[in-house]
């Protein structure tokens, strides 16, 4: 082989490392969690169903440990992810199971339903528009669309339970709670982010790490779409 | 400065100062046109507005530091391009000018600058304290106060990972999300954060205060005109802080106190679980979230 020969392999192949690299990279920043769409309802007209499940472990991916939530996708499949999709003009009904154990709120505040129709939540059965996180299981986690100006407590379960599901996906035989809500998708497209105010990343400086930080777990969007 | 040229007659310092009358008389002109300009044209619609008495302190702040500086500039602006036009090479590949330095000429603009600068520094350390600390947070014993201190409105700004929220003493204590404010009113602000540090930046209102933990960090401003402002965070405080803000208004005060009262009412459950009102809101760590929240 000449020494031009040579020199063009060489540098052909030091080109496809770095294109291997890069697309490497790029694909690793650009990875993100499924977005699940919700889906219409049969009965009731500019209403969308979404079911999701927040687990205190999610139990799958790359830090299985971590809290998060999963959203049901149309085929009736969860998805771990915290990206979700609704039309604008529409009002969102939401059925979440809690699986998650919860305590007193270091900001009590967060205990209000704010946002919602009626500013209220129904909690297995009963209509709850403030939530006392020192009495019972306290509150768990809160769902938190400051762009659309909806704050949901997520009232906990009891840790202690024979059921108590400690790793995800949970299923409804374990112990849980399930919550239902409506809010209004706002007349605005637009990608509205929503986060838990409940420093819940344990381990992490202040609580607000790790899964706080990070899509798929306890921060996401509500993607408002045409 | 001393210029020297075949193609002028005079003496050399003659020429000189023939140059330097008409440098100075353009400068001269041109400051004048442009201090007034950006005094009476663009100083009304500078930054942040005149919202607050701490705002409109700002705008005239920025307004006498460009009417300061244009003069400073102009001079060398107006020195280069008349350099540029009137001692180029004309072609005959003679000599330029040749320039030296002229003791009086640059004393004086030392001593102009200098005094320029000095009083600038005088200025900028007077306003930042007065009126009552300009909208800066000062700590939680404010040296600078206002004069009357009656009929202010506390409000208490708590920043937490990645939202503000506000408590209001003189109503209950409650707890609210939004920021509402009444026009001509003095208001204190006592800034803190529930976990690391943010910002409590009121643009419009000409208002910034760190938010430390368990600190209260005060500052004060005067509501003078009704309008919306935008409420940011403005200490990089995780991966949301770009997230971290919320939009206010300033409101008649009968609107402020129908809001104030109804949102009273609204939250009088809830006003009931929080604690009790303190400058410093610590929260409990042996609650939820708080075990996780010293890791």
């Amino acid at each position: 082989m000449s020494k031009g020969a040579r020199a063009g392999l060489v540098m052909v192949a030091f080109a496809a490392a770095i294109g291997i690299i890069l697309f490497g990279v790029f694909g690793y920043l650009r990875s993100s969690p499924p977005v699940v769409s919700a889906v219409p309802s049969a009965t009731q007209p500019n209403t969308v169903n979404v079911t999701m499940q927040v687990d205190g472990a999610v139990g799958v991916g790359p830090h299985p440990t971590w809290v998060g939530y999963w959203i049901q996708g149309a085929n009736g499949q969860y998805k771990q992810t915290t990206l979700l999709k609704v039309p604008v003009n529409t009002y969102v009904h939401v059925k979440l199971y809690e699986y998650d154990s919860g305590g007193p709120l270091r900001n009590p505040y967060w205990g209000k339903e704010i946002g919602t129709a009626g500013n209220v939540i129904v909690v297995n059965g009963q209509p709850v528009s403030l939530v006392n996180s020192y009495a019972g299981n306290g509150v768990a986690h809160n769902f938190d669309v400051p762009g659309l100006g909806v704050n949901v407590a997520l009232p906990g379960v009891n840790g202690n339970a024979k059921n108590f599901c400690n790793v995800g996906p949970c299923n409804p035989s374990e112990a849980h709670n399930l919550i239902q809500f409506t809010f209004y998708s706002g007349k605005t497209v637009h990608n509205y982010r929503w986060q838990c105010f409940i420093p819940c990343g344990l381990g992490y400086l202040t609580g607000n790490g790790g899964p706080m930080q990070s899509l798929g777990y306890m921060a996401g969007f509500v993607q408002v779409v045409k | 400065m001393a210029l020297k040229t075949s193609e002028e007659s005079g003496s050399p310092a003659a020429i000189a100062r023939k140059h330097g009358s008409r440098i100075v008389a353009i400068w001269f002109i041109l400051s004048l046109i442009i201090d007034l300009v950006v005094w009476f044209v663009w100083g009304p619609h500078m930054p942040p507005g005149d919202m607050t008495t701490t705002a409109a302190g700002q705008q005239f702040d920025f307004k006498v530091l460009t009417v300061m500086s244009v003069p400073v500039l102009l001079m060398v602006w107006v020195y280069g391009a008349y350099v540029i036009i009137n001692f180029r090479d004309r072609g005959d590949h003679a000599d330029g000018y040749y320039v030296k330095g002229n003791r009086k000429s640059q004393g004086l603009w030392y001593a102009a600058t200098a005094v320029l600068v000095l009083f600038l520094a005088g200025f900028g350390t007077y306003e930042l304290v007065v009126p009552a600390g300009a909208g800066v947070g000062e700590g939680p014993s404010p040296i600078w106060k206002p004069a009357s201190t009656a009929h202010m409105l506390q409000v208490q700004v708590i920043a937490q990972q990645w939202r503000f929220t506000y408590r209001w003493p003189q109503f209950g204590g409650m707890e609210t999300t939004s920021l509402v404010l009444p026009v001509n009113t003095e208001i204190q602000f006592n800034v803190t954060s529930l976990d690391v540090i943010h910002d409590f930046w009121a643009y419009q209102l000409g208002v910034k205060a760190d938010a430390n933990p368990e600190d209260n960090n005060v500052a004060y401003t005067k509501t003078q005109q009704t309008g919306r402002f935008v409420v940011r965070c403005d200490e990089l405080c995780g991966i949301w802080h770009g997230a971290m803000y919320n939009y206010g208004n300033v409101v008649s005060q009968n609107a402020f106190y129908q809001w104030a009262t109804n949102m009273e009412a609204q939250n009088a459950s809830l006003t009931k679980l929080l604690p009790k009102y303190s400058t410093v809101y610590v929260p409990n760590d042996n609650v939820a979230g708080g075990q996780y929240f010293n890791g």
